[in-house]
């Protein structure tokens, strides 16, 4: 299994964590990732507030850039994931969009035709592609005893399909059922993290943080499994303001489906990037897992 | 049913929809309010997105446009995902934005320099920059919060999740001609309409 | 000799001038088709006066065939034919063309449709030169009527033609008839008992002399044509002697199995393996669930047929086909509820105590799973709170872009009973307030006396994520209070989803069986939306109640009556007339192959041994043409849609075609 891969600029540095367990969660279960050649940055959410045109234009340009042999464009973050998908879909859609689209292509020599890249999320990819058994039969260490709270956010599963729910989506909960984990189906699983609200609004995006938090935290999980970098980002990094804001004492580490994956499997957790979070995640592993953790210190 | 309908060019109405892919959908409003219910940032807008709907019908360009709602959306895409209009109204609000940074419409927000930060590392280096980001922006529009992101700060640099330098793609003399391009396309169909 | 044709663009008001220079069109036609004696334009070509135009130029000006290029020949076929006819001239010599749904309403170009219209009219003129005159024939109408659907509107249905004299047979697919109005408590907006009011017509129907009853049996094949139908019922097995049967009960009271009930008591409550859908059902025999049935699953137990005092449990019985001829048949299939799990940000399937309004009525029903009290899934908990959202799964273009037209009046009812039964407040949560019949607004303002509050606005979700300390332990519903414009969450103890009314699953196939359409959304599609609501295109197949579009009860009531005074008429008349449009066979080209045999669609070609010729039962056959393109040596030719005329037609459309193709394939 071979794909194109496109990290995006968060996963070079903020969530390197995500890097490396995605490619060494990859390896393991024999899913080839090339990455894809002087990509660059998806814009975010930023481009399309300011010049729609040239927002589709910037993210084409990553489209163009995928090998004609290597038709599936894995992105592991939800942003990019959703803007990549998002621009073939309107190219495809909007015939006129299309063609300024590819005007503008052509002056860097370059041209995309829509629907010859199908772009895909890393989850999507293990979950569909991959299945039960392939996971299954990788688990060396089960994860019985911890209880995860998988955290969808929004850009994977809405408004473009998916595969899953919109609302209540299960890709992940599956996925860490394998694992022999607990997972906790509470129900904000697909709701907001605040996106850079963090950044423009602090007190809203706070309060988009407690919710998610105070849910997991009702339902009684170790921690909450995420699978973008802006979500992580904002439950880990501004937990200890949140804490402080609301005057609550959460402590919930964030970490990536991925890392979660390459635990199960045995990889050592610093190869996963296990300590990269704020809240960290290995003393309540330790906790949970008793001898399970005991060899890898 | 899809009947014809017929919307006078250069209405303030006409132009969201023109501008926004998929907008026509827009004239199937039904006001229900599902839209505004849903909106995780519902409480801090002035307006709900259902209410900014039925304003850009009323041809209410400044109110919308000046609207702290277009600036408290997330994306988070409940209203468009629940819409059963299946109006794409998370596209809707970017128009708007669009619209209210051309004509300098928006008022207190701080989303606007983000936005122009943000784009402008992405148009330099290809890449976005979160340390550039991170102090450049918030010099600039904050400089007391950067107090406060302070040891935030320090626990990401010290697990290595800031750099200090931003990584510049190969080819950005390619990606600066596809924007250059694009601007212009952009242009021209603004003089146009 | 040349015929003379009469050619008449009428102008339907604006409808067709509109978009169609119609004086424009009759001046061509008159100077560039041939054989054309007259062409008029006028103002509304089906008006009396109209009419006599076309009478006077056959008598004045001896037209031997005429062009009307007006509406669809489904409205007004009939009516210019009749005035051939009184002019003398054989109806069938009479063509009329749509420039109207095929051009004017489809169209905004004067000048291209009106170019088109002429393309139009001279198809029509030539092809009418090339018509025969036929005689219609008659059939006599067979006095028994199918009516398949045991609710409220195939029991009015099958009244109403019971009382009148007329045998019917009653098909109804579940155990018992009465149909989803059997389920509910009370009736808006009068409130009165809806068992109370609907049971003495089960037992009406169940006893009536010329009422012929199949339950727990469905329609498995129809053929003929209206007056003279043949159609075959499955009776599914019931396990149980319907003849032997007393309908005592004591096998439902002994079975030892009880299952959840997912179709009378919408899953609220249960059933034994072998039952009776509800007390009052009609029959009163019951029938044995097999999927659920110990006997059936593991080969033991037999309680049923040890307890029977009339030894009539038959766990051997088999389906049963049974043939029946009749001259109508009335569809009253009904509808089935929206799939609310399809909403999942309402949590239905998920959160306990939110309901489906099938659910509700089961719940306060005094004869449902908790004897008409209103309590939470616990079976105890008194609601303090109740919400009750509107328009779920209708009015949403994803789902059901119809409004369900009933979930208005039906939530003021539940919340009529909540307040009566219970000391909880009852929010409605709606779009638009639509109280639009008979008594309804004054309905909707004895609930604002009454208490219940309304709030604009459709709910976002319903979750149990509580943020604040009074909504712990509660369902909380989010949504936008659209009057105020503002956000709210309110913390609610049940939730009632009005789910919409959706088309039967199967009604597309059932529509297909009788010959008939359904609509995008769904619904079987009347002849005429407006005048002929109960009609189908087929003739002899009505429709009546939700299964022709969603209504409420009195209007359910109201078209199971009108089909029923349709076919009164028609069985009193005594006979139809059959359009003479159908197949014919040339004895001396058949070659006795047979494929004609198998592919006609109606069982409508029989094969003479003797001649070693087929034959075409001209009564039953529809004239769809399927024999004539199948035969192999040409034998078989479609009264009024012969070669030459289909020839003619593409000629005449063809009218300013360039020859040049033709020429460079050296000529035809």
């Amino acid at each position: 299994m071979k794909y194109s891969y496109y990290p995006g600029c968060s996963l070079e540095c903020n969530a390197a964590a995500y890097d490396v367990s995605v490619k060494a969660v990859a390896d393991l279960l024999g899913i080839k990732l090339v990455e894809l050649e002087d990509w660059n940055c998806c814009g975010a959410t930023e481009y399309f507030s300011q010049d729609e045109l040239t927002a589709c234009s910037v993210i084409a340009r990553n489209l163009a850039l995928v090998e004609p042999e290597l038709n599936q464009l894995v992105a592991p973050c939800a942003a990019c994931y959703l803007n990549l998908k998002k621009v073939d879909h309107l190219m495809g859609k909007f015939p006129q969009l299309g063609s300024q689209v590819n005007e503008a292509l052509a002056a860097g020599g370059l041209s995309y035709r829509p629907g010859r890249v199908t772009v895909r999320h890393m989850l999507d990819v293990i979950v569909d592609d991959l299945g039960e058994t392939a996971v299954r039969d990788k688990v060396s260490r089960p994860l019985a005893g911890l209880r995860f709270a998988p955290y969808y956010g929004c850009q994977v599963v809405r408004p473009l399909d998916n595969g899953d729910s919109p609302e209540y989506p299960t890709k992940m909960d599956r996925l860490l059922s394998w694992l022999g984990a607990e997972v906790v189906d509470y129900p904000v699983k697909a709701h907001c993290c605040g996106g850079h609200m963090t950044q423009i609004s602090e007190p809203q995006a706070f309060e988009l943080i407690r919710r998610l938090l105070q849910s997991a935290a009702e339902y009684e999980a170790d921690m909450i499994v995420c699978m973008c970098p802006m979500c992580q980002l904002n439950l880990d990094g501004y937990q200890a303001r949140v804490n402080k804001h609301f005057n609550t004492n959460f402590r919930l580490p964030i970490m990536y489906f991925t890392q979660i994956l390459g635990l199960a499997f045995g990889i050592e957790p610093k190869k996963l990037g296990f300590g990269k979070e704020l809240v960290a995640a290995m003393p309540v592993v330790k906790a949970k897992l008793n001898g399970a953790m005991a060899s890898s210190g | 049913m899809s009947g014809k309908t017929t919307l006078k060019k250069g209405t303030f109405i006409e132009r969201v929809i023109a501008s926004t892919p998929g907008g026509e959908r827009l004239v199937h409003c039904i006001q229900c309010g599902t839209c505004g219910g849903s909106c995780p940032s519902g409480a801090d807008m002035d307006h709900t997105p259902r209410a900014i709907i039925n304003m850009i019908r009323a041809g209410e360009r400044e109110q919308v446009l000046s609207s702290n709602m277009l600036w408290a959306c997330v994306s988070c895409y409940f209203c468009t995902s629940r819409c059963p209009q299946e109006i794409p109204i998370t596209d809707i609000i970017y128009t708007c934005k669009r619209f209210s940074i051309a004509e300098k419409a928006y008022k207190e927000t701080d989303a606007v320099a983000l936005a122009q930060t943000f784009t402008g590392y992405v148009d330099k280096y290809g890449r976005s920059f979160e340390f550039g980001l991170a102090t450049g922006y918030h010099l600039l529009n904050r400089p007391l919060k950067m107090m406060a992101m302070g040891p935030m700060g320090m626990a990401m640099f010290s697990r290595g999740r800031m750099a200090l330098t931003p990584s510049k793609i190969k080819n950005i003399g390619q990606l600066q001609a596809i924007i250059k391009k694009a601007r212009q396309i952009g242009a021209q169909q603004h003089a146009g309409r | 000799m040349a015929e003379k044709v009469g050619i008449y663009v009428c102008h339907c008001g604006s409808n067709i001038a509109g978009t169609v220079d119609c004086e424009e069109v009759a001046r061509w036609a008159g100077q560039n088709i041939r054989d054309v004696a007259v062409a008029r334009d006028y103002k509304f070509m089906c008006s009396s006066l109209g009419q006599q135009l076309i009478e006077d130029d056959i008598k004045k000006e001896g037209l031997t065939r005429v062009v009307v290029a007006a509406c669809s020949p489904h409205l007004h076929e009939k009516t210019f034919r009749r005035a051939c006819q009184n002019a003398g001239l054989n109806p069938y010599l009479c063509h009329m063309t749509n420039v109207r749904e095929h051009v004017s309403w489809v169209n905004n170009d004067k000048k291209a449709g009106t170019e088109k219209v002429k393309s139009l009219v001279s198809a029509a003129a030539e092809r009418v030169k090339h018509q025969q005159p036929l005689e219609p024939f008659f059939v006599k109408v067979n006095p028994a009527t199918l009516v398949i659907g045991g609710g409220i509107a195939g029991l009015q249905a099958t009244l109403e033609l019971a009382d009148a004299g007329y045998p019917v047979y009653l098909v109804e697919r579940e155990p018992s008839i009465g149909g989803h109005m059997a389920q509910f408590d009370k009736t808006f907006p009068t409130l009165d008992c809806s068992a109370c009011i609907l049971t003495p017509k089960m037992s009406e129907v169940g006893q009536h002399e010329n009422v012929t009853m199949f339950t727990y049996s469905e329609l498995e094949e129809v053929s003929g044509s209206v007056g003279s139908f043949k159609v075959k019922i499955r009776k599914r097995a019931r396990y149980v002697d319907y003849d032997k049967c007393t309908g005592c009960g004591i096998c439902v009271e002994k079975c030892p199995r009880k299952v959840v009930d997912d179709d009378f008591e919408a899953g609220l409550g249960y059933r034994k393996a072998i039952y009776t859908p509800f007390p009052q059902a009609v029959p009163r025999v019951p029938v044995i669930d097999t999927a659920n049935c110990t006997y059936f699953q593991s080969g033991k137990c037999k309680v049923c047929s040890k307890v029977c005092p009339t030894d009539a449990v038959r766990y051997d019985q088999q389906d049963e086909i049974v043939e029946l001829e009749v001259g109508n048949i009335v569809l009253a299939t009904g509808w089935k509820l929206f799939d609310c799990k399809r909403l999942p940000n309402y949590g239905f399937g998920r959160l306990a105590n939110v309901y489906t309004n099938l659910e509700f009525e089961r719940l306060c029903n005094a004869a449902g799973p908790t004897n008409g009290k209103i309590v939470l899934r616990d079976g105890k908990t008194e609601p303090q709170r109740v919400a009750i959202i509107h328009c779920v799964g209708s009015r949403d273009s994803r789902y059901n872009s119809f409004c369900s037209a009933v979930c208005c009046m039906a939530a003021m009812k539940f919340g009529h009973l909540v307040l009566e039964k219970t000391n909880a407040e009852v929010y409605s949560f709606y779009i638009d307030m639509r109280p639009n019949q008979k008594d309804y607004e004054e309905f909707y303002q004895r609930l604002l006396e009454e208490g219940m509050h309304f709030v604009r606005g459709r709910v976002a979700e319903v979750t149990d994520a509580a943020r604040r300390p009074e909504e712990q332990g509660k369902l909380i519903v989010q949504y936008e209070d659209t009057l105020l414009g503002e956000q709210k969450r309110l913390p609610v103890d049940m939730v009632i989803l009005m789910g919409a009314m959706e088309p039967q699953a199967d009604a597309k196939e059932m529509g297909l069986k009788c010959g008939i359409s359904c609509s995008m959304a769904g619904w079987f599609t009347e002849r005429h939306p407006k005048l002929d609501p109960v009609a189908t295109m087929t003739d002899g197949v009505f429709v009546a109640g939700v299964c022709q579009g969603p209504k409420d009860i009195p209007a359910a009531v109201a078209q199971g009556a009108a089909a029923a005074a349709r076919i009164s008429g028609m069985i009193t008349n005594g006979k139809v007339m059959i359009e003479p449009i159908v197949a014919s066979i040339d004895e001396e080209s058949c070659s006795g192959c047979r494929v004609c045999n198998n592919m006609c669609p109606y069982n409508a070609i029989e094969f003479d041994e003797t001649k070693n010729v087929s034959r075409v039962i001209t009564a039953m056959c529809k004239g769809c043409g399927t024999c004539v393109a199948a035969c192999p040596c040409d034998a078989i030719s479609g009264a009024h849609f012969k070669n030459e005329q289909i020839y003619a037609e593409i000629e005449g459309i063809l009218w300013d075609a360039q020859p040049a193709a033709a020429a460079t394939e050296g000529g035809r």
